[in-house]
């Protein structure tokens, strides 16, 4: 049984440092941001998960107490990694990217992201239905 | 075998680190180099995780999960600060 563990622990670290370090990888080998944003965001995330189920899965085995800190740090990182993502992408398009150089919008002429205070009353007035007498 | 484990993590996350902060330094905008900072918070925490329980302690957790809240947080401030020039409105 404590071979088990000890097998079970060694995996998950030996996983997780492997995806930690694809994930750091993948940020310098990337050329371009969008698809730069996919290594750290996923695979590091990842390795943070792997590293903290190792940890919990150690104290409960070896150490002879449960610990549940780790999953709470492992529900905060979940939480937060896609909303930084979503950040740092909106800063990318921002700076990086006009109307014309961004993919198409669908129906729409452009991406509502890129919206000026002009099409943003017309959107709203498009929206809210016409006052009733 | 989890010693020869944790110092094979160990040495991945440290490497990690050290790309993040290539990346830091030698990015060429500034939406990357918001990028390789958060990577470097996440890795930290792993680091921090990982010394704890080689140490067999409990007080990295919650040295880890400050590290995460601050990590998000000023992710955040960055990014609507760049995106803004202001933080709150």
């Amino acid at each position: 049984m404590e071979t088990l563990f000890e097998v079970l622990v060694a995996a998950f670290l030996v996983t997780a440092g492997i995806f930690g370090i694809v994930g750091s990888y993948g940020l310098i080998k990337l050329n371009d941001q969008m698809s730069r944003l996919h290594a750290p965001t996923k695979a590091t995330t990842l390795g943070v998960g792997g590293v903290l189920l190792a940890s919990m899965l150690h104290a409960a085995a070896f150490e002879k107490y449960l610990s549940y800190h780790e999953l709470m740090i492992t529900l905060f990182l979940f939480l937060t990694a896609p909303i930084t993502a979503n950040f740092i992408a909106k800063v990318h398009i921002h700076r990086q990217e006009t109307r014309d150089t961004m993919p198409e919008a669908g129906g729409d002429d452009h991406w509502a992201t890129h919206d000026t205070p002009e099409d943003e009353e017309r959107r709203h007035a498009e929206q809210t239905p016409p006052a009733e007498d | 075998m989890i010693e020869s484990a944790a110092t094979f993590a160990f040495a991945c996350f440290a490497l990690a680190m050290l790309m993040n902060l290539w990346k830091v330094v030698t990015a060429p905008d500034v939406a990357v180099r918001i990028l390789a900072l958060d990577t470097m918070f996440i890795n930290a925490i792993a680091l921090m995780v990982l010394y704890g329980m080689a140490l067999g302690t409990e007080i990295f957790f919650e040295a880890a999960m400050i590290i995460a809240m601050l990590g998000f947080v000023s992710t955040v401030a960055y990014a609507r600060f760049i995106l803004r020039g202001n933080i709150i409105e």
